[in-house]
């Protein structure tokens, strides 16, 4: 009706009637706030080219229609619009941040798996190793630098005492490390 | 879809049947307290000795800190189901709560001999306290995330989180009616726990549950 509809105080009673029943003022009102959700989403999306400024107008307008009842009838109703638009803009940059990361399922065929050839060349690596060792020390060794095992534990499970275990330990990995020319 | 589509297929339902989500809260809040009441009245109950105690400042205060941690958690819950007020909660009246549980244990502090501040932090029920606070607070924070829903909270997780906080605040107080430790120390020991649970939980699942 009147020119100034589409500022605070127009679409404040524009919103008062829809929410009474008037389709018209309705319409109107979601009208003017496409063209102001429309502007902003503008602006804020200028540089983004994955967002569509058209999009987060009308999530923004079916947010604004689920949610007119929060609006309270004596607060001003543009902080409340804009505050919807900006929720439903981070919403659409969120997701669109988890769009554009590829889903590495995609690329299981084509990638290989790092980390398990690692793990495989390493093991070989060991197995070489640990064979040139003294039986005794191979063992000590494994129990411990391979399957995890506690000094204590060793001893316990080769019938040694854990001075001995210490010293067969201490050995193997100084042979080790002479082996694949390091020096301890 | 075209805008102009979409304006025109919403318009045609403009009249909005819904009630204010501040009706909701206010009516699932009470739910929750009523629900709580129930609970601990059918399970532990109040302790035997409740019209004695009333007269230490020591059980009295303790009502003090849980009330003043559930109203202030009531207040920021009413401000998160707006979209315009979601953005600034006021967050800060939540330190009501902790404040006066520190002035009370400063006073306890210097009221208490220092060999007794061990044994009135650990008390008698500190199991009871960590299974009962979190037990009574379960239904009223589901009840309460379902009054988030009906409002618009752009800041879900934190919303669900104060929602935990209020529903600490419901399960603390009426498990201090049946606590038979009265000491601010036992208070400040293991009811945050508690709480801190509830509130984790309610920050969880408002992220999923109070989206829209």
């Amino acid at each position: 009706m009147g020119l100034d509809e589409g500022d605070e105080t127009g679409m404040a009673s524009l919103m008062r009637a829809a929410l009474a029943g008037d389709e018209s003022a309705y319409a109107r009102f979601l009208g003017i706030a496409a063209v102001r959700v429309r502007a902003v989403a503008r602006r804020k999306l200028g540089s983004n080219g994955s967002v569509a400024p058209e999009d987060i107008v009308q999530e923004t307008l079916l947010a604004v229609h689920l949610k007119r009842h929060t609006w309270r009838k004596g607060e001003p109703i543009l902080p409340w619009l804009m505050a919807i638009a900006r929720y439903k803009m981070i919403d659409a940059f969120r997701r669109n941040g988890t769009l554009r990361t590829v889903d590495i399922d995609d690329l299981a065929e084509i990638l290989p798996a790092p980390e398990t050839q690692n793990e495989h060349t390493q093991r070989r690596e060991i197995e070489t190793a640990l064979a040139d060792l003294s039986e005794g020390q191979r063992r000590v060794v494994r129990a411990i630098g391979v399957e995890g095992k506690s000094i204590h534990e060793t001893a316990g499970a080769l019938d040694m005492n854990e001075t001995a275990v210490r010293v067969a330990f201490h050995r193997g990995l100084s042979a080790i490390a002479a082996k694949l020319g390091r020096r301890t | 879809m075209k805008t102009e589509d979409l304006i025109a297929s919403l318009a045609s339902q403009a009249r909005s049947r819904k009630a204010s989500p501040m009706l909701w809260l206010a009516g699932l809040t009470l739910s929750a307290v009523l629900v709580a009441v129930l609970a601990l009245v059918g399970t532990i109950g109040v302790r035997p000795d409740f019209g004695i105690a009333i007269s230490s400042w020591r059980f009295d205060y303790k009502f003090v800190v849980t009330l003043a941690l559930a109203l202030s958690a009531f207040v920021v819950v009413r401000a998160g189901l707006y979209p315009e007020s979601s953005a600034r909660l006021p967050l800060w009246v939540l330190l009501a709560g902790p404040g006066l549980l520190l002035a009370g244990v400063i006073a306890e502090l210097l009221s208490l001999p220092g060999g007794a501040y061990a044994m009135s932090a650990v008390g008698k029920n500190a199991m009871l306290c960590l299974t009962v606070i979190p037990a009574l607070g379960i239904a009223p924070l589901v009840l309460l995330l379902a009054a988030l829903r009906q409002g618009a909270p752009t800041r879900p997780g934190l919303a669900g989180m104060c929602a935990g906080l209020l529903a600490g605040g419901i399960s603390a107080t009426l498990y201090a009616a049946n606590c038979t430790d009265d000491s601010p120390l036992f208070v400040a020991t293991w009811y945050p726990i508690g709480i801190a649970g509830l509130a984790i939980a309610g920050g969880l699942l408002g992220r999923i549950v109070a989206r829209w």
